[in-house]
Parts: structure tokens; C-alpha cells; sequence
């Protein structure tokens, strides 16, 4: 197919790089350098896509993120994206585009006809109707809406890219590349400030490469090539185009996504698609520019209207027109620009001037260039439905609220212009509160918050002259408040058109008796009635005003809206718009994909991945793992096709019979040193560590100050000043920051240092009535008897050219060891234990295998220990010294922790010893009470005894030891089961605890 | 997924602390401790629900400067003091743990 809006030559478009495309099925042509909307107006396409609301047909309005309306599906080998702006995507090979939100297709939507029942979706319809009945709204109002409202689909597939993050410091970031932005970024470089300048466009430049300006004796596209080429030589400066500032953060640091991948035509294959750049920066220039503001009359929505120095853009950076007979619609001079270039390439434009007459020096040009201008005219209605034809056009009456005569001028384009809205959006971001310039109407940027400062037309200041002064004296001035360095750069001469005063004028009255639709935000449909409507309704704040009508939300964030809805507001309140304010801008200025969001933290990477030293053998040998806080453990060791309760039980009664090792290298393990060790200890425990021995362990319980149980272990006393303490694997690291507080804010004066050892240690626990046996076999030389390492002893012993330390410590409760080791040594220690165990039938053992004997045995652990529990509920109140003061002891003689019937630990067997008891199920006295049931308490923990081989669970319930050898339910509504169960104490193996000491 | 992206935005991690002993670092290395200003109770001391409940739960909320702990949990481990401004998230002064704020 032809390109027939291209013309000859011209643009930076790569001609002799043709590169096809898809959309809604048919193909088309573009070059290298196109965006898909050059592409599309290069052939003549305007329709992309259907509103929001009315599904009206919708075409391109701009050339940059400021385009509401060019949202579309992408489709690229197997991979789709939905909502993505045609104004921002590259043309690259095979691309296939679809229109979104119309159904069959963009040019029949069935959906259209919400436009012809317009008058029955005012502003705040969806509030007023589907309100009843309010169970409809959930399964019948909002799939509906949903289904006709919805932008884009979602890929149901995992995103196949990769993102990255980046962390960059910086003296300056220069956000936007145009004049201002250039000036400041060469002068702050020049003087040897470490410069970023981002710029979110594939070309650096802003508006020198469209406007026709001269800077020294250069056009302005050769200056932008030559300030770029002189920053590119300078090492201190990073330069990054396709690459957008989103968000203004708190303590300078900036958020900027920058599009690696998708523009190039082969890209390799480990570059990131997006790279998310975290950027703390001494000082932020904002040269952000300005977005042209429409103007509001009846039908400007339909496809083939679109911004003033849009239609420019496309022309001199595409080479594309946006219309071979455009009309151009202005309040002010700068549009006169567009008319002028568009004249050049032999086209008559026809402008309608809102204004009586403007001598302003580029108006002068037009009309000795003979183009057609209407003052005191503005456009009563427009005619066309997939691409306007035609524009009604009428001599707008004294007051402005009609119209003396109105005629009919064909047409294939408006181009528009309402003059020129600064980009706020970074510096309000920031904390800078506006300030309202009457002269431009405009909201400008006030007293800088943090450290940032705007220049160039974003700062309101629309000459060239102007910006580039701003930008080379704050570029300097900033910069030399870092390096001192006072490297000045002279300011160039620059050449540009004069413009004159703007009509403050934007919302032309409809024609007579009509009631057509003006839109004020395209991308969420929002028209002048809307506004009225609200405002009639009593809305008066801004802010309740856009939530009610949806004006300036969603992606688009109010670019072109914003300041067209304000001054209805404050016409229709009779107020001034400074006193009707603004809404906040928030971040993300443009959309952000979540995949560069998220990064490189999917899947397993979400989150660091600890491994003990013998995690390789647990993989050979059958381990099915589960995680456990940031550690892998194995769950249980899988043989031929167990399931995990059959494997699970044949390892727990393995340990019970024979014996079994189980890897406990993840529990928290903390080095105390110092000569208030025993002291410190002795505070943060409930019980007495004050006197325990050197070379004994014991088990102690540490609370929070609000007397909560926060976690337990045991500690040993190595040395005189020495103490090895464990904690449980969840809470290990905050155990350590517990003790450091205490240690550092609290008793500084104590002499005390702590320090985790959790990785410095491999360590096993060897279990089950064999495991003396099997110790003596790995350490021959040494007396492990009863009486020379007692339960709760401890001992230091050789092993290969390393030291190992024996705690004869239990969670079994079965005689049972654990071994530390210097972790390098840990799979030689594995090993030996594993090679040596054969001859007493040893088994590796898991987690689950550890909670069913934990279980079985009545031993708390953090399904018990879960935050809500005091000592006294646990059955630990044996536990609190009555001797000493210790964390939390204060909270414990509150009324609340001494209530007699608080919910207390036991054990609950299934009358039937058949039915497990699903964990978390409730305890009630009736299965046949009314509503609501009086709730006893709730199972903890649930296991099957290997004991005595029926189901055995934990309970933590209302006066519990009180309630031993009652019958009651266990209920889970999730489940749908109701279990009779019988209430025994919490130690249901060994109550007196033999074993361990045997 | 709202928390998440409120994280990776930088909305969480924003803050440019100076620790006393390493210098200016992202929040993301640091946990916040709460109010510096309160002094756990001595210890065998004989005190009222009142004031045991004044350490344990009462907190102001000022809008302005504020006075809080912070522990450089990916750095140096050290407890430290940030006298902060809640509105602003200027940051006035970080002190060590010992040192009172005169200001």
C-alpha cells in the first residue's frame, strides 16, 4: 500500500528502511524511525480505537505520552501487551496491532450505541443505577460493565523478558532534552558535575527539531546534534533518550524506566526489555516543557482532530501530513507556525482565530504567504463519523456565547491549539505546591521543596531566548554549587518567531438549541455536561469533581484535560481558577509495565534462597523441599512413591525405634561474648541463666515487653563469658536485632557482643533411643556416656582436623544429640553420621517428620508460639522466674494475662482415632448449637501419632487443663467436617520425659 | 501486589539516611525502631500500670519533627537516633544512640 500522506522527503525517518506492519488485519508500511501513529497517518489511518464510555471513534491527538486516546493492543511473535500507546511504540519488524475496547471490530461496535444513549449516561451513571440490588452488582452489573468499559487483555502467558533495576547517583538529572534541557545539562557538564539527562523520545531535542529557530548561526536540529555529540565526549555525563522520569520521590531520588529492547530490530538476546533506574540526585533540572492544550467545542473528538504542534511533529520528524486539507483551530499565534509549514508543502490551510486580529510578526508571515485566516471565529460543531469531513464555523457573536452566522467548510483535519500548559506534574511530585499565572493561564511551579528546579517552558517560559538563558545560567549556578569548579558557558544567540498574547477563551458555545457532546478528557469520555452536571450537583471541590466525573484519572493523569476542567469549574462557580485549585499529580507520570516495576524479583528471585552445606545431598537423596522464612529444608525424604504422610511417618518412627539425623542448620544460632553475658542473658530470658554452669544448656523462653511469648531455645554456656544461644529459624534475625537493641539503647552500659553464627555452623540433630551408639562410633575416643554428657550437657570434641561441638539437647524428645560443625565440614560430617548410622538403621529425617514428633510430644513451636500467647497458655509459666525482673515481666501481672479461664495448651484425640483434625478447625462444646457458636479455642498443630498410630493434634483452648478428659467438636466449615474429639493433655508420648534423659 | 509496588516504586525506600557510622544510604538497608524519646522503666523497679503502659504502648503521633530509632539492619547493625520531620520526611539529624538532641 501506498503511503499516501508521506511526503518526499524530510523528517529523521530512515527511508530506505521499509518495514511492515499489521493492524486490524491489514497490512501497512512504514520506515525506520516511525512510531505506529506516524505509520498509521502516513497512511491515512486516524481511526485507532473506540472511548471509554460512548465507544465514539477515536484517532491520534498528539504525538507524544500525551496522547489520550491511542491505546491498542500489541501483538509481536507470541506476545501480546494491551493498552500500549501508538504515539510511543517504534515501528519495528513484525508488529501486529488491534484496536481495543470495540467489539466485532473498530468500525462496527455494537457498544457504539451507548453514544446514542448518551443522554442516559451523565456523569456519576454508574453510582445512580446499578446501586439496586446490591447483591446485582457483583454478579450482574459489573462483569457487563467491565466487558463494554474494559481497555486491553492481558497476556495469560508468563512475561517472556527480563527487567532490570539500576541504582545511579548523580549531581544533576536533567529530565527532558529540549533547549532548556540541553543548555543546562552542557553548562553543569562543562564544569564537571556528574550529569544524567533523560529524555523520553528516541531523539534527543524537544522542540528544536520541530520548530524553526536558529541558535548561534545553526538551525536548531544542528545545534541539538552538536551539544549532544560534545555531551556523549565528556565522561561525567550519561545520556539516556527512550528513557521517562515517572516519579518524584522524597530525599531527591527520582524513578526512570528507559525502553531497551523493543525498538531494535534485533536485539540480543540478554538485554533487558526495560530498565528501572532508582536516581538520587543532588539537584533535579525539570525541563519538561509543555503540552499544547486543546480547545473544547461540540464533536471535537472525532478521529482527524488532533493538537496544533502535533500535526508539525508528525510532519517534520515523520515527514507524514495529518491532513491534506486541514483546518487549523487556534486561541493564539503558535499555531500559526503549523499553518506556515503545512503551506510549504503546498497545502492551503484555513485558520480560524478566536481573536479579533494578532500583529504579532508570525501572523504577518501567514497572511503574506496567503493563507486563509477567520478572526473572531471558532468551530460550532464538526461533521464525520470514522474521520471528520467537515467543520461548522461561525462568527463568534460579542460576548462569545453564540454565534452571528455559521457555514459549513469541508475538510479531512483540525489541528488545534488552546496554547501551552507547562509539565508540572515532576515538581508537584515533588512538594512544590502551584501558583496560578493569570497572564499565561497556567499553573507554574512556586518555591522548589526539595531540590528541584524548573526551567524553560515548563517554568513558563515560552521564548527560546528565555529557556536557553534558564538553562545555561541553572545549569551552571547548580553545578558550581557542587564542583565549584566556575566553568561558565557562554550563552548563544538565538533566533526564533515572536508570538503575541493568547485569547483566554477555550469552551465555544454550542450552536442554538444543540446538544452535542464537548469533550474535556478523552480518555475517560468526560464532556462539558459532565462538569456541569457535577458542579449542579454540589460537587465543589476539584477533587470531588474529577472523582465524580473521572476527569483527569487513569493513565492520561489530566495532560490535556486538566486545565480545560478547571476553567469550566471556576466559570461555573463564578470563582477564579487559583481558587478552584488543582488535583494532585501523581506518579507514575505515564504508564509504567509492572514487569519493570518488579524487575529481576520473579519467581524464586522474588526473595534470597538459603542452603545448609548438605542441601546437595539432600537432592540426591530424595528430599521434597519446603520453605522455611528464606530457607530450603527438606520437608520429607521421598522413597519410591511414598506420599509425604506415609514417608513422613516412616521417618518419625525411625527416630522413635532406631535412629534418624535431621538437618537443623537453619535454626538461628547467636554468639554472646562478654563478661555481662550471664547478666544480659538472665534479662532477656524468663528464667535464671544467671548460674548456669559452664558446659550445661538450657532451654529458655524470651518475651516481648508486652509479655507475648516471642521465642525460645536454648542457650549454652560455652565459656565463662562465652554463650551459644538458638533461636527458631523464623525469628532468628529478629532475635538478633531484639538483643542488639537491648544491648545498644537500653543497658549500653553492659559488656556484651553479640553476633549470628547461623551460617558459621552446620549442624545436625542425630535422634532415637540408637543415637549414643552411633555417636560413640563417630567419635570413639570420647565419653559420651550418660554421666559424663548428661541431658542438657554439652561438649567439645575432635573431629578430623576440626573441632565439633555436642549439645545433648532434644525437640524430639528422644535421646537425641545435636552436632555443630564449621560448615565447610558439614557434608563430611553428614556423611560420616549417615555412613556409620547404616548399622543402627539410620534415616535422614524432614520437617514433617519433625513436627510429628514435636507434636506427639507436646513441645510448643511458632504455630503455638504465634504471637498472641503469654507463657501461661503455652503451660511455660513454670518457665517465669519469680526471682528476677526480666523482658515483659512487668505486662504479665495485668488484669488480662491473669484471667483464669485464658485459652491453655492440650492435647485432642479423635474419639474414633481414625479422623485427622484439619489444623486451625475450631473447638465448640455443641456441634448442635445456635448461632453464633461459643468458640472453645482452636487446633494449633496436627499430626498422626507414630506412637500410637491414630491422629493426634495440639489445642490451645478456654481454661484447657480444666477441660482434660471432656468431649467436645472439632469443626472446620472449610472442610465441612465435624470431628468428636476427647481433650488429653498436651504431652501425649513420654509425659514425664525419660527418654531424653536416658 | 498494591504493597509490592508501592516497595518498588521507591514510596517505601525513598528516604536518604545518614548513618552515624557509615554514612548516607537508602532506607532499604534499614528498619525503623519506633520512638526514641522513651525510656524503658529500670529493671526491679516498682512502677504503676500507667507507667509501664506509657512504655509499652502509648505513642504520640506528632505531624512534625520527630525523634525515632533506627537500626542499620544491612550495614553496620548499629541502633541509631533520626530526628525527623513525618510531613516532610526531611531528615534534620541523625544522632548516635547516646547523644541527646539540643535543638
Amino acid at each position: 500500500m501506498m503511503q499516501k500522506y508521506r511526503i518526499k522527503d524530510g523528517g529523521k525517518i530512515q527511508r530506505n528502511k521499509k518495514i511492515s506492519f499489521i493492524f486490524n488485519g491489514k497490512t501497512y508500511f512504514g520506515y525506520k524511525g516511525d512510531t505506529i501513529a506516524s505509520a498509521l497517518l502516513a497512511n491515512g489511518v486516524h481511526l485507532i480505537g473506540r472511548s471509554f464510555k460512548y465507544h465514539r471513534p477515536r484517532g491520534i491527538i498528539a504525538a507524544g505520552v500525551e496522547d489520550a486516546n491511542g491505546k491498542v493492543q500489541l501483538y509481536k511473535n507470541d506476545i501480546t501487551e494491551p493498552n500500549v500507546n501508538v504515539t510511543e511504540v517504534e515501528l519495528v519488524k513484525g508488529l501486529r496491532i488491534e484496536s481495543q475496547n470495540c467489539w466485532p471490530s473498530v468500525s462496527f461496535d455494537v457498544w457504539a450505541i451507548n453514544n446514542f444513549l448518551n443522554r442516559f449516561f451523565p456523569a456519576g451513571f454508574y453510582y445512580k443505577t446499578f446501586m439496586w440490588p446490591k447483591s446485582f452488582w457483583y454478579k450482574v452489573y459489573e462483569p457487563i460493565i467491565r466487558k463494554a468499559a474494559g481497555m486491553g487483555t492481558a497476556s495469560l502467558k508468563p512475561d517472556p523478558d527480563r527487567y532490570e533495576h539500576q541504582y545511579e547517583h548523580c549531581d544533576i538529572l536533567v529530565v527532558g532534552s529540549g533547549p532548556s534541557g540541553i543548555s543546562s545539562a552542557l553548562a553543569a557538564a562543562k564544569n564537571g558535575a556528574r550529569v544524567i539527562m533523560a529524555e523520553d523520545k528516541p531523539r534527543f531535542g524537544g522542540s528544536l527539531l520541530i520548530d524553526n529557530v536558529t541558535i548561534g548561526n545553526k538551525n536548531g536540529d544542528e545545534w541539538v546534534e552538536e551539544a549532544i555529540a560534545e555531551l556523549k565526549s565528556l565522561p561525567n555525563v550519561i545520556l539516556k533518550k527512550r528513557s521517562q522520569v515517572f516519579g518524584y520521590y522524597d530525599h531527591n531520588m527520582l524513578v526512570m524506566f528507559e525502553r531497551c529492547k523493543d525498538h531494535l530490530d534485533n536485539p540480543v538476546a540478554f538485554s533487558p526489555r526495560q530498565r528501572l533506574w532508582y536516581i538520587r540526585a543532588k539537584q533535579v533540572i525539570i525541563s519538561t516543557g509543555s503540552i499544547e492544550r486543546p480547545l473544547v467545542f461540540a464533536n471535537n473528538d472525532r478521529p482527524g482532530i488532533m493538537l496544533a504542534s502535533s500535526a508539525k511533529e508528525y510532519l517534520k520528524i515523520y515527514g507524514v501530513l495529518a491532513g491534506k486539507k486541514p483546518i487549523i483551530f487556534t486561541n493564539n499565534d503558535t499555531a500559526y507556525e503549523t499553518a506556515i509549514e503545512y503551506k510549504n508543502q503546498g497545502i492551503a490551510p484555513i485558520i480560524i482565530d478566536t481573536r479579533n486580529d494578532s500583529d504579532a510578526g508570525i501572523v504577518n508571515e501567514a497572511k503574506k504567504l496567503g493563507i486563509q485566516i477567520k478572526f473572531s471565529h471558532g468551530i460550532a460543531n464538526t461533521s464525520g463519523y470514522k474521520k471528520v469531513k467537515s467543520v461548522t464555523v461561525g462568527e463568534l457573536n460579542n460576548n462569545k456565547d453564540g454565534y452571528k452566522n455559521l457555514e459549513e467548510i469541508a475538510c479531512d483535519s483540525v489541528f488545534v491549539s488552546g496554547n501551552w500548559t507547562p509539565t508540572v506534574h515532576l515538581a508537584s511530585q515533588s512538594g512544590n505546591k502551584l501558583k496560578y499565572d493569570a497572564n499565561s493561564d497556567t499553573f507554574l511551579p512556586d518555591k522548589s521543596r526539595q531540590k528541584e528546579t524548573v526551567i524553560g517552558s515548563a517554568n513558563g517560559s515560552m521564548t527560546l531566548q528565555k529557556s536557553l538563558k534558564e538553562g545555561f545560567e541553572k545549569g551552571f549556578n547548580l553545578s558550581n554549587e557542587i564542583t565549584k569548579n566556575g566553568i561558565a558557558t557562554l550563552i548563544p544567540i538565538s533566533d526564533e518567531k515572536q508570538y503575541g498574547q493568547h485569547d483566554k477563551f477555550w469552551c465555544m458555545p454550542l450552536p442554538n438549541k444543540k446538544h452535542y457532546k464537548r469533550f474535556v478528557d478523552f480518555q475517560n469520555d468526560v464532556a462539558v455536561s459532565d462538569i456541569q452536571l457535577a458542579v449542579q450537583e454540589g460537587f465543589r471541590s476539584i477533587e470531588h469533581v474529577k472523582r465524580y466525573t473521572t476527569l483527569g484519572m487513569a493513565t492520561d493523569q489530566g495532560k490535556t484535560s486538566n486545565l480545560n476542567g478547571l476553567q469550566l469549574v471556576s466559570e461555573l462557580e463564578k470563582k477564579i481558577v487559583p481558587e478552584v485549585g488543582h488535583t494532585t499529580f501523581r506518579p507514575p507520570y505515564t504508564s509504567v509495565t509492572i514487569g519493570t516495576i518488579i524487575g529481576r524479583e520473579v519467581g524464586k528471585n522474588y526473595k534470597a534462597t538459603r542452603k545448609s552445606p548438605m542441601h546437595q545431598w539432600h537432592e540426591q537423596h530424595g528430599a521434597v523441599f519446603v520453605d522455611a522464612g528464606l530457607w530450603l529444608r527438606p520437608r520429607y525424604y521421598k522413597e519410591n512413591k511414598e506420599t509425604l504422610h506415609q514417608a513422613s511417618k516412616r521417618e518419625a518412627l525411625n527416630v522413635r525405634k532406631n535412629v534418624g539425623v535431621c538437618d537443623v542448620t537453619s535454626l538461628g544460632k547467636i554468639d554472646i561474648k562478654g563478661k555481662d553475658s550471664a547478666e544480659f542473658l538472665n534479662r532477656i530470658y524468663t528464667n535464671a541463666f544467671l548460674k548456669l554452669p559452664i558446659g550445661k544448656a538450657r532451654y529458655g523462653v524470651m518475651l516481648r515487653e508486652d509479655g507475648v511469648v516471642f521465642d525460645d531455645g536454648t542457650t549454652t554456656r560455652i565459656s565463662e563469658n562465652n554463650f551459644h544461644m538458638t533461636t527458631t529459624t523464623a525469628q532468628a534475625a529478629n532475635v538478633l536485632m531484639h538483643l542488639e537493641y537491648y544491648l545498644q539503647v537500653v543497658w549500653p552500659e553492659l559488656d556484651v557482643s553479640v553476633v549470628s553464627t547461623t551460617e558459621q555452623w552446620a549442624s545436625a540433630a542425630v535422634a532415637g533411643p540408637k543415637s549414643r551408639m552411633l555417636l560413640s562410633r563417630i567419635f570413639p575416643s570420647e565419653d559420651l556416656s550418660n554421666e559424663a554428657l548428661p541431658f542438657m550437657g554439652y561438649k567439645e570434641v575432635k573431629f578430623k582436623d576440626t573441632t565439633a561441638r555436642i549439645f545433648r539437647i532434644s525437640f524430639s524428645g528422644e535421646l537425641a544429640y545435636e552436632i555443630n560443625i564449621m560448615s565447610d565440614f558439614g557434608n563430611l560430617m553428614w556423611d560420616e553420621i549417615i555412613d556409620l548410622g547404616k548399622e543402627f538403621n539410620i534415616q535422614p529425617y524432614g520437617t514433617e517428620a519433625l513436627s510429628i514428633l514435636r507434636i506427639e510430644m507436646g513441645h510448643v513451636a511458632g504455630s503455638e508460639i504465634d504471637g498472641r500467647t503469654i507463657a501461661y497458655d503455652l503451660s511455660l509459666e513454670n518457665m517465669l522466674s519469680q526471682k528476677k525482673d526480666f523482658v515483659g515481666k512487668r505486662s504479665l501481672s495485668r488484669k488480662a494475662f491473669n484471667e483464669p479461664d485464658r485459652e491453655r495448651i492440650v492435647g485432642i484425640v479423635p474419639i474414633d482415632k481414625k479422623t485427622s483434625i484439619p489444623e486451625g478447625s475450631y473447638l465448640i462444646k455443641n456441634e448442635n448449637s445456635l448461632l453464633p457458636v461459643p468458640k472453645l479455642g482452636y487446633i494449633s498443630a496436627s499430626c498422626w501419632s507414630v506412637e500410637f498410630d491414630n491422629p493426634f493434634s495440639l489445642a490451645i483452648i478456654k481454661d484447657g487443663k480444666n477441660k482434660i478428659g471432656e468431649k467436645i467438636f472439632a469443626v472446620s466449615p472449610l472442610k465441612n467436617v465435624s470431628i468428636p474429639v476427647e481433650v488429653v493433655s498436651q504431652h501425649y508420648v513420654d509425659p514425664e520425659g525419660q527418654r531424653v534423659r536416658s | 501486589m498494591k504493597r509490592v509496588l508501592v516497595q518498588k516504586l521507591g514510596l517505601a525506600d525513598m528516604l536518604e539516611i545518614k548513618c552515624p557510622y557509615c554514612g548516607e544510604r537508602s532506607q532499604n538497608e534499614f528498619s525503623y525502631g519506633g520512638d526514641a524519646t522513651i525510656k524503658r522503666p529500670e529493671l526491679n523497679s516498682e512502677i504503676s500500670d500507667l507507667e509501664w503502659d506509657s512504655f509499652v504502648y502509648y505513642r504520640n503521633n506528632p505531624r512534625g519533627k520527630h525523634l525515632e530509632l533506627w537500626h542499620h539492619t544491612s550495614g553496620c547493625r548499629r541502633w541509631f537516633k533520626v530526628h525527623r520531620n513525618t510531613a516532610t520526611h526531611e531528615i534534620i539529624k541523625t544522632l548516635e544512640i547516646q547523644e541527646e538532641l539540643h535543638d
